[in-house]
């Protein structure tokens, strides 16, 4: 593995409060990222489950900027290999996801044929042809399969890793943070949709917002406008190993849930808004979790976010394309058992979040925002201070101590 | 369902596309929902999730009140860079059912956005499916579905498609 260089290491004194801005726009420091990260002893996720139901069932995906396909064998274990043929390095498979009813995955180019699990089991005229060509006696087809990634199915979401040293999914989650993925994945899901959102701002400023309650009520103007922001939320930012994080809430004291109780409240909250929603269905919703919590951000370090907002859940999938660019893929979901009535209150709410999300769609601008100032500006720091100076959880979502945790893992990640 | 349809009844549709084209482009947006029935459906959806029946949309809207809404949103919450739509209409396919009463009509649109550096960029591509109706004698959506084939969405959408 590449020994970080001495230049692109961090002041003594930057600590985890002050990131020089060179880190969002250096190819030098988004190559080492994919090295260092993305190839190294981190989950990425890949897909959920659900998404390849059936024997032979196959999607297409990145661990961050490296191509690589995710399937379900004939012996219905899941894999995961780079999309990239073992021969002459074409790309295998070309669609987004599919079914492959023999399991051969075939290279269009010379039409060498894999398996599943990404060994080769065919290669063309291997035998030569009349007499002609063929491979050299010591051609071992063992030898040439594809590069194959580790896999873990953790509770209906597949991650990979290309590391061997990265240690079990709990463990490298920790406790709260697994806690939290099982609490929403916690029985069979369906999936509802998928939407893609290209943002031309470099990855980290979207893990740092996505760790940053700061901003929620002051950014995203939707709730406040129409007099629906609740300044009784209770909650908690959580931090686990550094770069993973949860932040909850739920409006303090209200077991039955914030939803039920705004319809209940509602003439008193049109009236004063400055503005008014013609149409509340768009929050009409239900209570569907015992502990009251109506929104979970869980960042799971380097490539996921997985949400609840209200009745939204969903996966944010976070792929780098370089040191300027990243595409956002979100896959929506409910549960297999949902009531038509719960399903049609997931599609309406679906409004609130995603690319066109009223409440969510300034996230991608954000990112923009802060992509164009810093363009010559890679020797000055940003100032991260809110709630102290530690990197540490809170009991309340006035902080920006989960991006001091981000900074400080990634800097152990990338020896910076 | 009949595919023979009155020039009259042509060049209306047409009239009704270019319109509500036109609204959105020339930043008319308070008299978009005018467009639609008071009980309608408005999406914009992927094309990859319409192909495979899963039916999440970005925009979904019920009801006048919700495109009301986000339209309200868009004056006064929502924040953006400014930005403005041009929209190039195809020719429609028009068919009608139960004697003329609802008209089906199909169409293709590419949208290009402008923001402030100046640079225009196709923003969106994709095709119109629509049911049309007449109330109180005007052409009116109630159902129309923006399919689109850009599933890439550049930083966000906050104007209607």
């Amino acid at each position: 593995m590449t020994i970080t260089p001495e230049h692109l290491k961090w002041p003594a004194d930057a600590g985890h409060t002050a990131v020089p801005y060179s880190v969002f726009n250096s190819r030098e420091v988004y190559d080492l990222e994919q090295e260092k990260l993305y190839n190294g002893p981190t989950w990425n996720y890949l897909s959920t489950a659900a998404e390849i139901p059936e024997k032979g069932s196959f999607k297409s995906t990145y661990i961050g900027d490296t191509p690589v396909v995710v399937t379900r064998g004939q012996d219905d274990e899941i894999y995961a290999w780079v999309n990239r043929c073992a021969h002459r390095g074409a790309e295998i498979c070309r669609e987004r996801h599919g079914k492959s009813e023999d399991g051969a995955y075939t290279c269009v180019y010379h039409q060498w044929a894999f398996d599943a699990k990404g060994d080769l089991r065919g290669v063309p005229f291997q035998r030569g042809l009349g007499g002609n060509g063929g491979m050299p006696k010591d051609f071992d087809k063992k030898k040439h399969g594809l590069r194959k990634i580790r896999v873990v199915n953790y509770h209906g979401a597949i991650f990979g890793t290309f590391s061997d040293e990265t240690p079990d999914i709990e463990t490298y989650f920790g406790e709260d943070v697994s806690y939290h993925f099982k609490r929403i994945m916690n029985r069979p899901i369906e999936i509802l949709g998928h939407t893609r959102q290209h943002i031309a701002g470099n990855w980290k400023f979207y893990s740092e917002n996505t760790k940053d309650p700061y901003h929620a009520s002051l950014l995203h103007l939707f709730h406040a406008t129409f007099n629906l922001y609740r300044s009784s939320q209770e909650g908690q930012s959580i931090i686990n190993n550094d770069v993973h994080s949860v932040l909850w809430a739920r409006n303090s004291g209200e077991v039955e849930g914030a939803l039920d109780d705004m319809k209940k409240d509602k003439l008193r909250t049109l009236k004063t808004g400055e503005y008014e929603l013609e149409d509340m269905s768009l929050l009409a919703g239900t209570q569907e979790f015992d502990d009251g919590v109506t929104l979970v951000i869980l960042s799971a370090f380097p490539s996921l976010v997985l949400q609840q907002i209200q009745n939204t859940l969903a996966f944010r999938q976070i792929l780098p394309k370089n040191e300027n660019e990243f595409e956002l893929v979100w896959t929506y979901f409910g549960y297999a058992d949902d009531s038509e009535e719960l399903r049609n209150y997931r599609l309406k709410q679906f409004n609130l979040i995603g690319p066109a999300g009223l409440i969510s769609m300034e996230d991608g601008e954000s990112t923009e925002l802060c992509q164009k100032a810093i363009v010559r500006d890679g020797n000055y720091k940003n100032v991260i201070r809110m709630a102290g100076d530690e990197a540490t959880g809170d009991d309340h979502l006035v902080t920006e101590g989960l991006i001091r945790g981000l900074w400080k893992g990634y800097r152990q990640y990338m020896d910076f | 369902m009949s595919n023979n349809v009155s020039l009259e009844l042509k060049a209306e549709v047409e009239n009704l596309l270019n319109t509500y084209a036109q609204c959105i482009d020339d930043d008319d947006l308070e008299n978009w929902p005018s467009f639609f029935t008071e009980k309608c459906l408005y999406q914009v959806i992927p094309r990859e999730n319409h192909e495979i029946g899963l039916p999440t949309a970005v925009m979904w809207c019920d009801s006048h009140g919700m495109l009301n809404d986000r339209i309200t949103a868009l004056r006064h919450a929502n924040v953006y860079q400014v930005q403005w739509y041009r929209h190039i209409l195809s020719n429609p396919v028009i068919t009608t059912r139960d004697n003329g009463e609802t008209i089906n009509v199909q169409s293709n649109y590419a949208i290009f956005k402008t923001c402030n550096d100046g640079e225009s960029t196709v923003y969106n591509v994709g095709r119109y499916i629509d049911v049309i109706v007449r109330e109180e004698g005007v052409l009116k959506f109630k159902e129309r579905s923006a399919i689109y084939d850009t599933h890439r969405i550049t930083t966000l959408m906050v104007i209607p498609i």
